[in-house]
């Protein structure tokens, strides 16, 4: 029985000249604590899909259920981690953590527990008390991760979280979010544009194409972890897939090229 | 320690030069006594303003009596004038903005009438402030009210506007409803141009003040300038002027002081 149903799911932006078809029947189950990895270029509907399963922008045909009820509106039991960070530079770090806490009117000394273990978690705990503008980008998505661990959703849905780090630390928070999946088995819809970042983290990568945004692929990635990137393993799978996305790539520049000749 | 003797005294070289001149200027009998009179004359003067009138009573505490001068009542009275009239007008200002920045039908609703009476100075509605209040405190608080209200109105607006997208959704992504969005993402998210506008709003209040002292109260900064008029006490006149910048001075560094406790977390703010 799979929590995440996603059925024949359409989504269109109407726009002044033509409506862009950015989903076109997609249909997806995702298992209770799947790892999986949404995979393309600009353009093809990732973030779209994600959104979808977040409640911020609803399909426009088919429906999304999670654990047999159909998504609504956004909710804590689907914490988003964005690649903007999006924590709130007006609270330090320990009460950018408590926030979702005390909206949903937790006990206080509960909250203070769950804020200290999240801290100790994500290695943060020297930096409780600073606001996000003193933190790297790094620590600043640590404190994301957090604020959406307290929560204690069941589904953890992420945006392109690495894409603004440089190589080094997104290898770092890589290891750390697969280290905190490992602990606590939580359901991850990760979005991102990087081969090697897909094959490195997920359990299955659903490749997907540019405009109308389908599903190309759904690969399942079979390798024990920690994965080695200069395993021919690994080379070989990212071929594969490098060959699936640069199809796609190429679409994209081409309608690219196109507007550009219009204007 | 060093360093910051070095810049007072290099902000210092000239205002210092500038008075040395106008002292010399006077001793030399260039201007006249009664218009401008020397530096010294105003010193005298500002320290006889500041002093006690009267000599000590029984009963009366020493802070009391230090504080019984003509000048320290007037800064007093004015300051309170400022301080009364800004809450009154920020306090309407600040609900109503955040209003009329979150909602676009309230937005709509009043927008033009506020546009229409924004441009009009406060000192124009001193007939009727006269009419309406009579004399005394409230024609002031009135006129500071409204020289307060725009300013803060208009960024409040401002502020809520531009509040980012992105904490609207993680604060969405959390499940807050939309009174916690209000108070705990929106308002601090305009904090620092609703801050903003409060500086404007005071400084505002200020000139505004010494306006409003000067038609309808008996005591103020701005009444006893205007009172040295009459009597040709040129020397009490920029005494009382320098009285009036210090204290313009002392707000700005209260109000800069508040604005840089609040937006600690804001980027690009030193501390």
């Amino acid at each position: 029985m799979a929590q995440i149903h996603i059925n024949n799911v359409q989504k269109v932006f109407k726009t002044p000249g033509e409506d862009v078809v950015a989903l076109k029947d997609i249909n997806l189950e995702i298992k209770a604590g799947e790892f999986v990895c949404l995979l393309g270029p600009s353009g093809c509907g990732k973030s779209t899909l994600l959104n979808a399963v977040a409640g911020f922008a609803l399909p426009s045909g088919g429906e999304i259920t999670v654990e047999g009820r159909k998504i609504i509106a956004p909710g804590p039991d689907r914490g988003m981690v964005f690649q903007e960070y999006a924590l709130f530079p007006w609270m330090t770090v320990a009460q950018n953590i408590a926030f979702g806490l005390e909206v949903q009117k937790k006990d206080k000394a509960e909250i203070e527990l769950t804020v200290n273990q999240l801290l100790e978690l994500l290695h943060l705990k020297d930096f409780r008390d600073r606001f996000p503008k003193d933190l790297s980008g790094g620590m600043r998505q640590r404190v994301a991760i957090a604020r959406v661990l307290a929560l204690d959703s069941p589904i953890m849905l992420m945006d392109e979280p690495f894409g603004a780090l440089d190589a080094l630390t997104r290898r770092n928070l890589q290891d750390e979010l697969l280290r905190i999946w490992n602990k606590l088995g939580k359901t991850i819809l990760f979005v991102t544009h990087s081969i090697e970042e897909s094959i490195y983290l997920a359990d299955r990568i659903v490749v997907m194409t540019y405009r109308p945004g389908t599903v190309k692929r759904d690969q399942y990635v079979d390798m024990p972890r920690p994965r080695d990137p200069s395993s021919a393993a690994f080379n070989d799978l990212k071929r594969e897939l490098g060959r699936l996305v640069m199809e796609e790539q190429q679409r994209h520049a081409n309608d690219e090229l196109k507007l550009a000749a219009v204007d | 320690m060093l360093q910051k003797m070095k810049d007072f005294a290099h902000g210092a070289l000239v205002p210092v030069l500038l008075l040395m001149l106008w002292e010399a200027g006077s001793r030399a009998g260039l201007f006249s006594e009664v218009l401008l009179p020397s530096p010294t004359a105003v010193a005298i003067k500002w320290w006889a303003y500041l002093m006690p009138g009267q000599p000590q009573e029984a009963g009366q505490s020493t802070l009391a009596w230090m504080f019984s001068g003509e000048l320290p009542h007037d800064a007093y009275s004015s300051l309170f004038r400022v301080i009364a009239g800004f809450l009154i007008g920020a306090g309407l200002a600040l609900p109503f903005g955040l209003l009329m920045g979150a909602s676009t039908r309230i937005y709509a609703l009043f927008n033009p009438l506020m546009q229409i009476l924004r441009p009009i100075p406060p000192i124009a509605y001193i007939p009727l402030a006269i009419l309406w209040f009579g004399l005394g405190n409230p024609p002031s608080f009135f006129l500071i009210a409204i020289g307060a209200f725009f300013p803060v109105l208009m960024n409040t607006i401002a502020g809520v506007r531009q509040v980012d997208g992105i904490y609207l959704r993680a604060a969405r992504n959390l499940g807050v409803n939309q009174w916690t969005m209000f108070t705990r993402v929106i308002l601090p998210a305009a904090t620092p141009y609703i801050l903003a506008g409060v500086r404007i709003g005071i400084g505002t209040a200020f000139i505004v003040v010494i306006v409003s002292e000067m038609i309808a109260v008996n005591d103020g900064l701005g009444f006893r300038i205007l009172e040295a008029r009459e009597f040709m006490w040129s020397d009490k006149i920029i005494a009382g002027m320098i009285t009036i910048g210090l204290l313009g001075l002392f707000i700005d560094t209260a109000v800069s002081r508040l604005n840089n406790h609040l937006l600690r977390w804001h980027r690009g703010l030193e501390h």
